[in-house]
């Protein structure tokens, strides 16, 4: 399953400054995974020491909150786009 | 220096020319030092930041300040920057165009207290500001911030009344504005903001949706300052000036019990921070207070997670008249439920009904016209108070955030005529009205 990432601004360190990038998984769990074989280090950027997201991240599958969906566990089908994005806007 | 009272013109706009894009001026935020995570306590340099680098937590301002009285401040115009030594401003923030919002209204509420059994109540009735709502106090910080970073476009996710204050804000100052709201917002928030901006655009979905947007267009767009987004430290500091203007407007005290709505949660954890600021430059004698959170029930994740004891916020889809504290995802939820679990205070959410019965009764007892939001606080006011939460004995400010002209509909549907009469003294006597 190939998926479409979108990186926020504070990420793109680790990915060159690509503000998006490809990675593989069927679910949201391996699509990290995916991307700290190819991005070491972004992974914990996203996920606290449990492996938890973060609480100030948002991670879109499409346009749902995983939060509402099945969290890292979410299924992310085959040209998803996924989004991470800083939660601590609005207001 | 403005004298209070005293009108002042468009003046000079003394912040830098736009060849100086790389570089801030000496002084451009005051005695503002650096931007500290709240989580992690990383700090980096001031700039157009709102997450922190190390692990996305929300970076705040951290200041060195100076010696403050309250004779410099009271010396000060009767608006916001009289503050402005404790907010992250240039010294000359007066001479560049703004709204000069603040100092509002901080009204003795016998009647309202009489009828909830309070002795000593007060609102502080910030539906008076330029733009009716307590946003015009963020959206002047955030401006003073855009100006300094050479911001090309002044520009929001709102709910509503942010939307109407960053509108006229950027009118006044001459920069380019782009409000973002959601589509089915009530119709007079859409005109209040459509009349200062020709850059409204109603995005179909909630806030939530509306604020992710625009979060993302602030990744990728250059020179846009997104008040409650990149620049959103500066901004959230604005609601400090809440807390000051209390505490003075009580003979620099702080009153025992406050109660504040809860939409991301940043006015009630600038307002705590406020007082603790006071505290800390011996404005104001350190003594217990306790702060209390309102919600609607239709969106009430910080409510929920209060009452069920937990530190997590599951975020909700909002579905209330209560639009203005219509945030499923709090930003600062979390902080929201530490200080009002620190101060002994709590977080309560009432009905959709119960806002609008409370909307009228404010109107009715105290003359104020109040906004959703507001009609939220005075119902969750009386909730606490019936359900042994509030001391009715202790002195306890309610904040109205906003004008109810702004959601009329709100409450169209219960107040209106009591007869339909001819005009004739015979059918005025006969309508049972006197």
């Amino acid at each position: 399953m190939s998926v479409d990432v979108r990186i926020p601004t504070i990420l793109r360190t680790y990915t060159g400054g690509a503000s998006e990038v490809s990675a593989e998984g069927s679910t949201l769990s391996e699509v990290l995974d995916d991307l700290e074989a190819n991005h070491s280090g972004i992974r914990a950027r996203i996920l606290d020491d449990a492996g938890a997201l973060r609480r100030f991240v948002n991670v879109y599958v499409g346009n749902d909150d995983v939060r509402f969906l099945d969290g890292l566990a979410s299924p992310t089908p085959d040209g998803t786009k996924i989004s991470i994005i800083p939660a601590v806007a609005g207001g | 220096m403005t004298p209070a009272g005293t009108a002042t013109d468009p003046a000079v706009d003394r912040s830098p020319a736009p060849d100086a894009a790389d570089t801030l001026r000496e002084g451009a935020f005051g005695h503002a030092e650096a931007l500290a995570c709240r989580e992690c306590g990383h700090r980096i340099a001031l700039g157009p930041h709102y997450a922190c680098p190390e692990c996305f937590g929300p970076l705040e301002i951290a200041y060195r300040f100076p010696l403050v009285t309250r004779e410099e401040i009271e010396a000060g115009p009767r608006n916001i920057w009289r503050y402005k030594a404790l907010l992250p401003v240039p010294a000359d923030i007066e001479e560049s165009p703004n709204m000069e919002p603040g100092f509002t209204r901080l009204l003795k509420a016998r009647n309202l207290g009489r009828e909830l059994g309070i002795e000593n109540l007060w609102v502080k009735d910030d539906s008076t500001n330029p733009t009716n709502s307590f946003k015009d106090r963020v959206v002047a910080c955030a401006l003073s911030a855009a100006r300094e970073f050479h911001s090309k476009v002044f520009a929001c996710p709102s709910t509503g009344n942010l939307a109407n204050a960053v509108a006229a804000a950027g009118a006044r100052a001459g920069i380019k504005t782009v409000v973002f709201i959601p589509s089915d917002l009530e119709q007079p928030k859409q005109v209040n903001s459509a009349v200062f901006t020709e850059s409204l655009v109603a995005v179909r979905g909630n806030y939530d949706d509306v604020n992710r947007l625009a979060s993302e267009i602030a990744g990728e767009e250059e020179g846009w300052a997104f008040v409650n987004v990149n620049v959103r430290p500066y901004y959230a500091e604005g609601s400090k000036t809440l807390g000051y203007e209390i505490a003075e407007q009580l003979g620099w005290r702080l009153p025992d019990q406050i109660v504040i709505p809860v939409a991301s949660g940043s006015q009630l954890t600038k307002v705590h921070k406020a007082f603790q600021e006071l505290i800390g430059l011996g404005l104001v004698e350190d003594r217990p207070y306790r702060v209390y959170g309102a919600q609607a029930s239709g969106c009430s994740p910080v409510s929920v997670a209060y009452k069920s004891g937990t530190d997590a916020i599951r975020p909700v889809k909002p579905d209330t008249i209560a639009k203005s504290l219509a945030i499923g995802n709090p930003a600062d939820g979390v902080y929201v439920l530490d200080i009002c679990r620190e101060t002994g205070g709590a977080v309560e959410d009432v009905s959709d009904e119960q806002v609008r019965e409370a909307i009228v009764l404010l109107a009715r007892t105290e003359g104020i016209f109040t906004e959703t939001a507001g009609g939220t606080t005075v119902a969750v006011l009386k909730k606490l108070v019936e359900g042994g939460q509030l001391d009715p004995s202790l002195e306890t400010v309610v904040i109205n955030t906003g004008h109810g002209l702004k959601t009329l509909d709100a409450v169209s549907g219960s107040v209106g005529p009591a007869a339909t009469i001819d005009p004739s003294y015979a059918a005025f006597t006969g309508s049972g009205i006197v």
